[in-house]
């Protein structure tokens, strides 16, 4: 085979598959054809790159140049300019929104700079649909040591050793867990992993399993050992179908190479996964509902102990890991306890995965060392806040997380600091929000996510997120009353200590933590009938200003229901009666004269 | 076993049930996959079909009936020929989900878990479809719309016949 001059990683991932990355493809491929290039330039398929927002994106190695939101008609200027000629086309490369400066190396991007890749590695590096790019970059070598060089008992030391903690939220030390699985009897055990990903706002473990699919599976296996467990299970969302087809393809040829399945490596250790698909129930994360749903029932939460370390899936001890955690081992494995426990902090090792979104320049997946401080992560990688608007709060760890507002940006992101400030680790989801964020609207929206969501099977969780969230709708509603903020508090308290599983137990935490730094918004609702953040329709009455008017008629074209009159040289009137508070004309308006 | 007699049902899929039915059989935790599978083929799960599911596996009709009610993804009612799924997860609702969401409604008439009467929409809210970098997302069918705005949702829903 020859060897290709250039390599296109061009991004096959699901975000960058939304913006018209086939379609990209075909065009570049088409054109390379063309051009009679073929056996010049390989086109890869990558998993998820991270910068999502840009996409389509793809990466000219061994350049390191890095394109963004490419589309079919760039393919002949594309090739023509910089894969013949030798000159990058500048109109599609990275400005930097703040300098707008150009900048055409990936890793001068300073979205990318600040990234260490641990678990992302492979990402948009390696065509995820194939297993020899895996273990041309050292996959399952991780596996090969534990198999053949190591006891379960040093396996699981090293785990131990390296700090690794479950990456799905809890941040439980994952070496502990195998230990506890590995003492228990019993003939038959399982190893699960947890692609169920029912955060809103995380969507690491999605690009893992689509960028790398191999070392989860690697991971799996090498738990696997560790416990002496003999069947595997992906738990994974029937949302997730890209994910699904590469892991399905992943687990095939590993099987073919003998990694995988009867006799591994040849040292007679048995070992299978299957995939499970979730049918939409976010309960199901939670590690014993998870295992309810793989036998077929209500996915619904049972009392610990026992836990499932001793009776989990089918009453066999079971080890239940969160998908970035195993992405992670085949890694720790192999280059060893101590090279992962350099990097972060006293309590949390090694990297992490987040999901930047909301109001922020750079929206993606960022892989950093623990420790780094959030305003880093906010301002130097995510590139602050787009519009020139001010910075409000933060959101962690989804609907079982907070709100961290500015004065804590300082914090170092490890899973101590984090919850001293009032949010959680979680699964990753980083959420910015800007001032034009309502907190009570917010707190409002996590309510209903969890009333939606909860199993139903205690009281206190059904009823008491029922009761919270017709409160939080009055405030919302313009009918708040004074005691609505302190029944909201008592409520918390009961529902946070008397609910059976995680979901229950952390629901009240949105409404906590908005309470505790938000406070004078929910006051400026109840005793104010105010929404200082312009968000509650039902507290909110647009008026022109006809001093402000500049008579641009913008208004007057968002408006979806004909609410505004306006003439060349007058200035435009509401019609409060139609009026539906959709907000698109204070949007639209430059001159701020709609209030 | 049950004979499986319904409007939406031809016979053709009923021997496509057949046969999801009997490759899972003997698998723990069968119920799940066959329902889905079942679904895909007929569109949604009416009642005699989830008989049919449970008789062939052999289960109570009210523990696959209790099952087919608790996950989001099963419907005992027929969908439009499109569904339409905008994500109201977080990173899409603070980029405006909702306006999307009450936009669609207004021009439609349609409520969420609706389906207009000519079965050519049905409206769903789901909770992060795992894209949030691209938020507000929509998925119709198969389809993922990334950056979607009030102004725009309508041109691209009036693509969908
Ligand atoms: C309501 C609820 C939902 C959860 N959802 C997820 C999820 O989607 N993915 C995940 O990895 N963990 C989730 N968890 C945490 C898991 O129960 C479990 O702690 C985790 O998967 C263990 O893996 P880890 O130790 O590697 O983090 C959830 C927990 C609760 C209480
Ligand atoms: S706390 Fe809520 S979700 Fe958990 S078991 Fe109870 S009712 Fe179900
Ligand atoms: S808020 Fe919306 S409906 Fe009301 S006037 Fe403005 S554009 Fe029209
Ligand atoms: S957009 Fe603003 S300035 Fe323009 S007509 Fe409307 S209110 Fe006046
Ligand atoms: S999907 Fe392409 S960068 Fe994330
Ligand atoms: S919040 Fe909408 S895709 Fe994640």
């Amino acid at each position: 085979m020859a060897t290709a001059r250039l390599h296109l990683m061009l991004c096959g991932g699901t975000g960058c598959q939304a913006s018209g990355s086939r379609e990209f493809h075909a065009a570049l491929e088409e054109e390379i054809k063309k051009q009679g290039l073929k056996d010049e330039i390989k086109v890869v398929e990558t998993g998820c790159n991270g910068f999502c927002a840009l996409g389509p994106v793809m990466l000219v190695q061994p350049e390191g140049i890095f394109y963004q939101q490419l589309k079919p008609e760039h393919a002949p200027l594309l090739v023509e300019e910089h894969f013949l000629k030798g000159r990058p086309v500048e109109k599609l490369l990275y400005v930097e929104p703040a300098s707008k400066e150009t900048i055409p190396i990936m890793t001068d991007i300073p979205f990318f700079a600040h990234q260490k890749f641990w678990v992302m590695k492979n990402k948009g590096a390696i065509d995820p649909e194939s297993i020899d790019e895996y273990i041309a970059r050292d996959g399952y070598f991780g596996m090969a040591k534990a198999l053949t060089e190591m006891r379960p008992e040093e396996i699981i030391q090293e785990v131990r050793d390296s700090g690794l903690r479950g990456r799905g939220g809890a941040g439980f030390p994952a070496g502990l867990k195998w230990q506890f699985a590995s003492k228990a009897e019993s003939d038959i055990k399982y190893v699960l992993c947890n692609a169920d990903e029912g955060d809103p706002g995380a969507f690491m473990d999605r690009s893992i399993l689509e960028a790398d699919p191999h070392a989860v599976l690697e991971g799996m296996i090498i738990a696997a050992k560790a416990i002496n467990a003999s069947q595997g299970y992906i738990y994974c969302r029937t949302e997730y179908p890209l994910a699904i087809e590469r892991l399905n393809l992943a687990i095939k040829k590993a099987r073919e190479y003998g990694l995988l399945g009867e006799d591994i490596l040849g040292t007679g250790f048995n070992f299978d996964i299957d995939i499970y698909q979730g049918a939409g129930a976010f309960v199901c994360g939670e590690e014993t509902a998870l295992m309810r749903s793989i036998e077929g029932k209500r996915g619904m939460p049972r009392p610990r102990p026992p836990f499932p370390a001793n009776k989990g899936l089918f009453d066999r001890p079971s080890v239940l890991n969160n998908v970035e955690t195993l992405a992670n081992v085949g890694q720790i494995i192999l280059n060893g306890a101590e090279w992962y426990a350099s990097v972060g902090t006293e309590s949390s090792k090694g990297t992490k995965v987040f999901a930047l979104s909301g109001d922020i320049n750079n929206i993606g997946l960022v892989e950093v060392p623990m420790g780094i401080t959030l305003r880093k992560m906010i301002y130097d990688i995510g590139g602050g806040i787009p519009k020139k608007r001010k910075f409000k709060a933060v959101q962690l760890g989804g609907p079982s997380g907070g709100c961290v507002p500015e004065q804590y940006l300082d914090t170092a992101v490890d899973y101590e600091e984090i919850a001293r400030v009032g949010a959680i680790m979680g699964s990753g989801g980083v959420i910015i929000m800007d001032e034009k964020t309502c907190m009570v609207d917010m707190a409002r929206f996590f309510m209903d996510f969890i009333q939606d969501e909860s199993c139903g099977k205690c009281v206190p969780c059904r009823e008491g997120t029922r009761r919270l969230l017709e409160i939080l709708n009055k405030i919302c509603g313009g009918k708040g009353e004074p005691g609505d903020i302190e029944d909201l508090e008592e409520l918390s308290a009961v529902i946070k200590e008397s609910s059976l599983c995680g979901l229950g137990q952390t629901a009240p935490n949105p409404v906590l933590s908005t309470l505790r730094y938000f406070k004078d918004e929910y006051i400026a609702h109840v005793y104010e009938k105010r929404c200082p953040a312009k968000k509650c329709a039902a507290l909110l009455e647009f008026r022109v200003d006809p001093d402000k008017c500049k008579k641009c008629g913008m208004c007057y074209k968002v408006c979806p229901v004909g609410a505004i009159s306006w003439q060349k040289k007058e200035p435009a009137y509401i019609d409060q009666s139609k009026c539906i508070q959709c907000l698109s004309c204070y949007e639209a308006c430059r001159f701020g004269a709609i209030d | 076993m049950a004979r499986l007699e319904h409007p939406d049902i031809t016979s053709d899929m009923t021997t496509r049930i057949d046969e999801v039915i009997n490759t899972h059989r003997e698998t723990a935790g069968a119920v799940i996959p066959v329902l889905r599978e079942s679904q895909d083929i007929v569109g949604y799960l009416p009642v005699e079909l989830i008989d049919y599911i449970s008789s062939g596996l052999n289960l109570p009709k009210s523990e696959v009936l209790g099952v087919a009610t608790f996950y989001s993804l099963f419907s005992l009612t027929p969908k439009g020929r499109h569904i339409i799924r905008v994500c109201m997860g977080t990173a899409c609702y603070v980029k405006g989900g909702k306006e999307i969401m009450n936009r669609i409604r207004q021009n439609y008439g349609l409520e969420e878990g609706d389906t207009s009467e000519d079965r050519r929409f049905s409206l769903e809210a789901v909770r992060c479809l795992g894209a949030c970098g691209l938020a507000p997302v929509m998925v119709i069918g198969q389809d993922t719309h990334g950056g979607v705005t009030p102004d725009r949702v309508i041109n691209i829903l009036e693509e969908y016949e």
